[in-house]
């Protein structure tokens, strides 16, 4: 008998040569791709259809001349194009993200087949009302649900996004001023606010007065309260703030704005810390938006679609963007037009009646979890949060002592005289497989770095993520500046030269640049 | 000899003849970064003492440049906006931003000198 | 709970470690008032199964349009959409990714919006394009606020012929961030004269094309009367498949597009999310709105991508921004960009060409019904038809026998009562001749 497994080795060669230059440049499974543009035929279609028998256009004699120049590609080298560029993003599906503010939750995919569902996929906006009582149904639950949640009386479905809804909310405060018969100038923004805030009230015409943190990294109840006065329509803040924190004089600030007679405007980008266990309706909150696709799950799609529906308390509830849903005699209606109730509203903000691809997500995420769950899920990423506030502190420096809320906060005073700054740090991290945190925001810390790990995680995860920012704090703080300043090395690109872009911006492919290709 | 004076928020200015030339500091455009644009006002435009003139933006800010002192714009750089790495290069010299026609020379007491200025980044750094 | 990993026992480690006996320690800032003790008066936490039967049985109610005959236009239209581009835009990297910041881990979604950017700026005849806003409309919103920084002029001039979503959206951002719209009354038999309107106040005139009633025109000769006026042209296209077949606002002279992508890669959903397109000339960009993709090189000199100019963005300028806008519609574009790809120049105008020829088809059966007449000279895959009696009942008539007919324009004109016998009637290619031959049927007879 033949000894065959004597031919082969099994064990890898003991003498490991330098990296690896590749005729292609890819790496193993990491493969370089070109730009679609770069692999298109004339002629070639990666669908079929029958051209339709001759007839005659009535184009008015506007018909295209000339070539649109887009490229010729087959099935298989779309899939393989875009399997090829999937392969080079982090993802939630890939790991942690801890972006503070950004709660990156699991996105369940059961939301996804609902969301396809022909029922929600394929019904048009325009059908006739009768058409599509499961539709209406479908957001009056879900305004159920965020009204239940919010504790307000009236929800406004239709913006699309977080910073639409930041729009909508200023717009409501100022029509209900207007209605008053007043016309205010100021709108009161914290320091620490995300800048959608102070742009957004600039939008609309408000001057922006900015208001500092005290020392325990709150709203200066003091200084809010001197700069409070007739001419401020509102103020705008985020709860838990953007340092992690709840702002726990919010009783006490929301009874000043009130008295002052402007509106109290919540940021509810941080809703998961507290959802389930407390309503803004209880902290005085007059217009709150959601972000579908951070509290509720609704996947980031790599930067959008949002959904930013506003929660409203009654004195602005009148005010709502078009469309509403309303109760009829026996059914639901579309109300899409300024009339009777819908008089004061302040109109139409985008096309249509909302990012019905997200609710559908939402409410599934909602029912899943349901009253019990939601609780749950903030109590565990408030719980998660905390646990890596007090793992790492004394590792990184926490800005603020004391419990956090479903984030915390450092500033890069840890790396004080190490060479090492919060972008190194943070692109030493990638190194390490995962993606930082949120860096340098807030702006009112120094080289912030802002995580929240979110409910999803498992503890095993939390584990390794401490493990691994201790050992690069260590590494730091022993001069190892070179694993820093050259990272990431291990990623499909290395750092890359964001001055070039901005001083000489290529923001598009042309037929020009086949050349320069050519040379690289 | 020129008379060149600095502002508190690191802006330089100099006076030549009547047209006083405006532009940022080494500091200024160290703690910057890459320049990677500037905004420059119109001709003729009314600009006053300590109020915003232009901007100048890297990646990843964008920073007011206030009027040393008040007048009317004259002349801008505008070699600027095809090569904005001359603020960082020589932000003294070519990397100029405007030259405003001044009316009031005495604007300019209440400036710092270069030795003023040179303690004010010490105390900064 | 299926999406909670931590267990309780996870959970006591966890109190022990952070040095607090319960969760309700780490919720003491919350003022006593406001404390929630209890549940709230919700559902509790349901299984898969269950969500989907409550959810299903919600969608289960819709007359969805694959079942039925569906000639509705109007700003959405309802294209096929090949089996790839769903399962790509599901894989995990995509549809879990966040917005690109960190570029080194993220060249997949920045190079898609290269390559969509690159594509709108082609079919739109533009020279540079976002990575795209919300929707059509907003686009639009966004298009005439630009302007308004561009010329540093006040006043909008809105075509008769512009969505009236798209118009409203307008009115709505003119009220509150404080610019002034002058919208021109519909007309679908046309007659319209901007030229008459271009005052010195006026930043931008604001036309569809095709418009609103599916008419086409030829704006090339009216972009220089506005240029002359110290005026811009932004041209709205919400049909963005029209531009396969008919030519584009940038060959007219258009100086801002905004469009709405939905047609390609994406279904109807209800009217969301849909996808903004917008594009414009080189020397504006520094004034455009929203995301911009740039390329660049990395360290070792390899070709790559980056989100640049973004000092025009909330997140720097904070107050000055162009625009308080955030996110875009990411997972909507990739869908376009896969779509896009697959149909290529020969499949796009093929498509382009399918849709024209069963509009044509159905106009040419509908306008020999008695009583009814074409409105449109030209048309892509819309047009207008006036009836001898209002439209409404009619179309209600028809969902009640399972043909979803088009849309009554006093639904979106309830106040304009010459225009309620007119009916905005859409045909793609998945419209059939048995749906054809049914629409002329069923309206024959409740017409009779």
């Amino acid at each position: 008998m033949t000894d065959w497994s004597r031919a082969v080795s099994t064990r890898p060669p003991a003498d490991l040569a330098a990296p690896l230059e590749t005729v292609t440049g890819n790496r193993g499974l990491q493969i370089e791709e070109g730009l679609i543009f770069e692999q298109g035929s004339p002629g070639r279609c990666g669908v079929d259809f029958a051209d339709p028998p001759p007839f005659e256009a009535r184009l008015g004699g506007l018909e295209r001349q000339g070539a649109i120049g887009l490229p010729g590609l087959s099935e298989p080298q779309v899939v393989r194009h875009f399997t090829r560029l999937s392969q080079k993003n982090y993802a939630i599906d890939t790991g942690l993200y801890p972006l503070g503010s950004c709660t990156m939750k699991h996105n369940p995919r059961l939301n996804e087949k609902l969301a396809r569902l022909p029922g929600f996929a394929d019904v048009h906006p325009l059908q006739p009302v009768s058409t599509v009582p499961g539709a209406l149904a479908l957001i009056d639950t879900l305004a159920h649900w965020l009204k239940t949640l919010t504790g307000m009386p009236a929800v406004a479905l239709s913006p699309g996004a977080g910073a639409h809804g930041e729009l909508c909310g200023i717009m409501t405060i100022r029509a209900a001023l207007e209605a008053r018969g007043e016309r205010r100038s100021r709108v009161l923004v914290p320091e620490s606010a995300h800048g959608t805030n102070p742009a957004t009230a600039a939008a609309c015409g408000y001057t922006i007065d900015p208001v500092p943190g005290n020392p325990r990294g709150r709203v200066d109840l003091e200084v809010l309260q001197r700069k409070l006065g007739s001419d401020v329509a509102a103020l705008m803040l985020t709860n838990p703030n953007t340092c992690g924190l709840f702002e726990n004089e919010i009783l006490d600030i929301a009874a000043a704005v009130h008295a002052a007679g402007a509106f109290f405007y919540c940021d509810g980008a941080n809703f998961n810390a507290i959802v389930g266990r407390v309503r803004p309706a209880d902290l005085g909150i007059d217009c709150m938006h959601l972000n579908l696709h951070k509290t509720f799950s609704t996947p980031h799609g790599g930067g959008g679609p949002g959904s930013g529906p506003v929660a409203l308390a009654a004195s602005l509830a009148p005010y709502a963007p078009l469309p509403w849903v309303v109760h009829g005699e026996d059914r639901l209606e579309l109300a899409e037009h300024k009339v009777g109730p819908t008089e004061q509203a302040i109109g139409r903000l985008k096309g249509f009646h909302g990012q019905m691809g997200m609710f559908v997500r939402a409410l599934a995420y909602m029912m899943s979890h349901g009253a019990d769950g939601l609780r749950q899920v903030a109590e565990d990423a408030v719980l998660s949060a905390n646990y890596l506030r007090a793992r790492l502190d004394g590792d990184l420096s926490l800005s603020f002592a004391g419990p956090c809320m479903h984030e915390v906060l450092f500033d890069d005073r840890f790396l004080k005289d190490t060479g090492v700054t919060t972008l190194d740090f943070a692109k030493a991290l990638v190194d390490e497989g995962y993606h930082p945190m949120t860096m340098y925001f807030p702006l009112v810390v120094h080289g912030a770095l802002l995580i929240e790990p979110t409910e999803t995680e498992s503890k095993a995860s939390l584990d390794q993520f401490t493990a691994v920012l201790k050992a690069l704090v260590a590494a730091a703080r022993s001069g190892d500046g070179a694993r820093f300043h050259a990272a990431p090395r291990l990623t499909p690109r290395r750092r890359l030269d964001e001055t070039a872009a901005a001083r000489q911006p290529i923001l598009r492919w042309r037929p020009e640049s086949a050349h320069l290709q050519a040379v690289e | 000899m020129t008379t060149l004076r600095f502002t508190k928020d690191h802006e330089w200015v100099r006076l030549d003849g009547d047209l006083a030339v405006v532009g940022i500091t080494d500091y200024a455009q160290s703690q910057l970064g890459d320049v990677v644009y500037v905004e420059l006002p119109e001709i003729g435009r009314r600009v006053e003492q300590g109020k915003e003139a232009a901007v100048v933006e890297s990646v990843k800010a964008a920073s007011e440049v206030y009027a040393p002192v008040s007048g009317e714009v004259a002349e801008v750089n505008e070699a600027l906006a095809a090569d904005p790495a001359m603020v960082n290069d020589d932000p003294m010299g070519d990397g100029w931003f405007l030259k405003l026609r001044i009316k009031d020379p005495k604007e300019l007491d209440g400036l710092m000198d270069e030795a003023a200025y040179k303690r004010l980044v010490e105390e900064q750094s | 709970m299926r999406y909670l990993p931590l267990t309780d026992p996870d959970r006591q480690e966890m109190l022990a470690a952070i040095g607090v006996d319960s969760i309700d320690a780490l919720f003491a800032d919350v003022p006593h008032q406001a404390r929630l003790d209890g549940l709230l008066d919700l559902p509790r936490t349901m299984g898969e199964l269950e969500v989907e039967r409550a959810i299903s049985a919600m969608a289960s109610r819709n007359l969805a349009a694959g079942s039925v005959p569906l000639f509705i236009g109007g700003g959405a239209y309802r294209h096929h959409i090949p089996a790839t581009v769903d399962h790509l835009i599901q894989r995990g990297e995509f549809l879990t990714s966040y917005t690109p910041y960190q570029p080194e881990i993220s060249q997949g979604t920045l190079q898609y919006l290269f390559e969509f950017q690159t594509q709108v700026a082609l079919l739109t005849g533009m020279e540079v394009a976002n990575a795209s806003l919300y929707d059509g409309a907003t686009a639009c919103a966004e298009a005439v606020m630009m302007a308004n920084r561009l010329t540093r002029r006040g006043q909008a001039i809105l075509s008769g012929g512009l969505h009236p979503h798209y118009r409203e959206a307008c009115e709505t951002y003119a009220r509150f961030v404080g610019f002034e719209v002058a919208a021109q009354a519909p007309a679908p038999s046309g007659g319209e004269d901007l030229a008459g309107l271009i005052g010195r106040d006026t930043s931008c005139v604001v036309v569809q094309n095709p418009d609103f009633f599916g008419e086409i025109r030829d704006y090339s000769e009216f972009a220089p009367i506005c240029h002359e006026a110290g005026a811009l042209l932004v041209v709205v296209v919400t049909e963005i498949l029209s531009l396969g077949a008919i030519r584009p606002p940038g060959e007219m002279g258009a100086d801002i597009v905004a469009a709405e992508g939905q047609s390609i890669g994406n279904a109807l959903n209800f009217g969301g999310p849909h996808l903004g397109l917008f594009a414009s000339r080189d020397k504006f960009v520094r004034q455009m709105p929203g995301r911009l993709v740039g390329e660049t090189v990395d360290a070792d000199g390899r070709r790559g991508w980056v989100l640049t100019l973004s000092t025009r963005e909330q997140h720097i300028r904070r107050e000055r921004a162009t625009s308080n806008i955030c996110t875009n519609s990411g997972l909507c574009a990739l869908a376009f960009t896969i779509h896009l790809a697959l149909l290529g120049e020969t499949g796009l105008v093929r498509l382009a060409r399918l849709n024209h020829a069963a509009a044509v088809r159905l106009a040419e059966r509908l306008e020999r019904i008695p009583g009814v007449q074409l409105l449109n000279q030209a048309f892509f895959n819309e047009f207008a038809l006036r009836l001898p009696r209002p439209v409404a009942p009619v179309v209600e008539a028809l969902a009640e026998k399972g043909v979803l007919a088009g849309i009554p324009i006093s639904r979106l004109y309830p106040d304009r009562p010459a225009l309620a016998d007119v009916l905005l009637v859409a045909a793609t290619e998945m419209v059939t001749e048995e749906d054809i031959d049914r629409l002329d049927r069923e309206l024959r007879e409740v017409l009779s």
